[in-house]
């Protein structure tokens, strides 16, 4: 497993684009980076006295590259952190804890690795067919936010309002393609409501998968106990237990 | 170097009790953890007779200036606690404080017994921010209740027994004062102060465990009142806190009385902040020197 250096760094910004409705935020660092690591993130200047005086914490936010000094992340603005991190331009600074929790382990040689990314819980997915393959399916809200889908390689796309790929969700896709491939490995990474019907679909094949879960931390490196999610051993805590955890065993 | 109920601390920054978990931080980081460790003594986890399982997720809200938490003190019980824990916190080159929570004076009597022989805690620190199962007050707040159970543990051991005093009480310096009658050897204060968060949309309380407890910058200035009042009332040594970031609002609890000072919430912000605030403090003190 990859481990982090104690203590947060500050770091600069090298680089920002927008993705559709997203944005991509560049990070000077040169550790290495596992699929499904993730960062605890917050800039330096300007965090706090937002709406409601936050954001006070700093923010989870999953790799989404790691390469030529460079860690990337992709980022939804949805409240007042993400805010603050959606404006972060080059030359400014960010305070840097990581790479924190445990990524995805690759398949074993011969497997077919599939990819069930939503919304902006792609970044982990993205990285790992980068680094081992797979196959990518993607679903977003609409045609606007799938253009995150060019985060990914000849990916099968769906869409909420049909405006885009399959109109539905992407465990539609999954589900069709266990049916036509059988022996696969899963690997997800999205909304609560998309890896629950993940990890029926695989309960139901009796098939593994791997899923990256996402939760409010405060901490990201196991002190404060808040984000824990229930597991068939009780609850973990998904920063230090996870952020991947094997489908069976989550409760 | 300070002197604290006969332990020598290395400088006077000490972490919260649930503000820090050394074996995780472990496996996040690795041997820098223990090569850089930020505390001067290490304050484990509240533990308990039996393991817990802690309160149902969501566990946190930020708030403004801080955070609320609804943990709910998960930890494996007193005998995992000391067979599995205690050998690798015993690892760490500082002292270590035990914080132990019963709901009755019995129960905290059983926990104190298990951990009085144990040569690794160097002190037991008393978690009286809980509802006394016969009574339903909460037994750090009455002042009365304090006194019966430092009477019920006194005895039991002759480790340092420091008493985590709950800010949620109407009389602090009350409280701290039964403490010392009874024998304590220290207090500890603030606790987080009991707090609330609506989900926005349904209106509803948003922590599962209905309400939590706040800390964070945001509290900071009640706790100095409340460490300055105490700190006033006991002859026995206080260990400050309530939303330290820095090492001049740690030199502020110091200067009110405290003798050591402990660093919660912006462990989470910066797991390396207690190197910080201490490196911070030895310079206000140089600087005033000069």
């Amino acid at each position: 497993m990859v481990t982090a250096p104690f203590g947060r760094r500050v770091a600069a910004v090298l680089s920002r684009r927008l993705v559709g409705p997203y944005v991509v935020v560049g990070v000077a660092e040169e550790a290495p980076v596992a699929p499904g690591q993730f960062y605890m993130l917050s800039a330096v200047e300007g965090w706090g006295g937002g709406a409601d005086e936050r954001p006070f914490l700093p923010r989870a936010i999953s790799a989404l590259y790691a390469r030529d000094g460079e860690v990337g992340f992709l980022i939804e603005d949805v409240g007042p952190g993400t805010h603050r991190l959606c404006e972060l331009e080059p030359g400014e600074e960010v305070n840097l804890l990581g790479p924190l929790g445990n990524g995805f382990t690759p398949p074993d040689r011969g497997v077919e690795a599939i990819l069930v990314g939503g919304g902006v819980g792609i970044p982990p997915l993205a990285m790992f067919q980068e680094r081992f393959g797979g196959t990518a399916l993607v679903g977003f809200r609409s045609a606007g936010h799938a253009q995150a889908a060019s985060l990914f390689t000849a990916p099968a796309i769906a869409s909420d309002d049909g405006s885009i790929g399959h109109h539905g969700f992407v465990t539609d896709l999954l589900a069709s393609v266990v049916q036509e491939r059988g022996n696969v490995d899963v690997y997800a990474c999205g909304p609560p409501v998309m890896l629950e019907s993940v990890r029926l679909i695989l309960a139901r094949e009796n098939m593994s998968g791997q899923l990256a879960l996402e939760a409010p931390m405060a901490c990201g490196y196991g002190a404060c106990f808040g984000c824990v999610v229930e597991t068939v051993d009780g609850y973990k805590r998904v920063c230090v237990d996870g952020p991947v955890f094997a489908a069976a065993a989550l409760a | 170097m300070i002197e604290f109920c006969g332990l020598d601390l290395e400088h006077p920054i000490i972490n919260a009790s649930g503000c820090f978990d050394v074996l995780a931080a472990r496996r996040a980081f690795g041997d820098s953890l223990i090569e850089r460790f930020p505390f001067a003594a290490y304050v484990s986890k509240t533990v308990t007779l039996r393991s817990r399982a802690g309160n149902p997720p969501p566990r946190l809200w930020e708030s403004a200036g801080g955070m609320i938490n609804s943990i709910g003190l998960p930890n494996p019980g007193i005998d995992a606690y000391l067979e599995q824990h205690v050998p690798d916190y015993a690892k760490l080159g500082v002292p270590l404080i035990t914080n132990v929570m019963g709901s009755s004076s019995a129960e905290f009597a059983a926990l104190i017994e298990r951990v009085a022989d144990r040569p690794e805690v160097a002190a037991i620190e008393l978690n009286v921010s809980c509802p006394n199962v016969e009574t339903g007050l909460d037994i750090g707040a009455d002042p009365r209740g304090l006194e019966d159970l430092l009477g019920a543990v006194r005895p039991l051991t002759a480790k340092p027994l420091i008493v985590k005093l709950t800010p949620n009480t109407a009389d602090v310096a009350a409280c701290a004062l039964a403490a010392a009658a009874g024998g304590a050897d220290a207090v500890s204060l603030i606790n987080t102060l009991r707090a609330m968060a609506l989900d926005p949309v349904t209106g509803a309380p948003w922590l599962g465990g209905g309400t939590g407890g706040m800390s964070g910058p945001a509290i900071r200035a009640v706790a100095l009142a409340q460490v300055a009042s105490v700190a006033a009332a006991v002859a026995i040594p206080v260990v400050g806190m309530g939303g330290v970031s820095s090492g001049a609002d740690a030199a502020a609890l110091l200067g009110v009385g405290a003798r050591v000072v402990a660093v919660g919430t912006e462990s989470f912000r910066d797991p390396a902040a207690g190197r910080r605030i201490a490196a911070e403090l030895a310079g206000e003190f140089s600087e005033n020197a000069g």
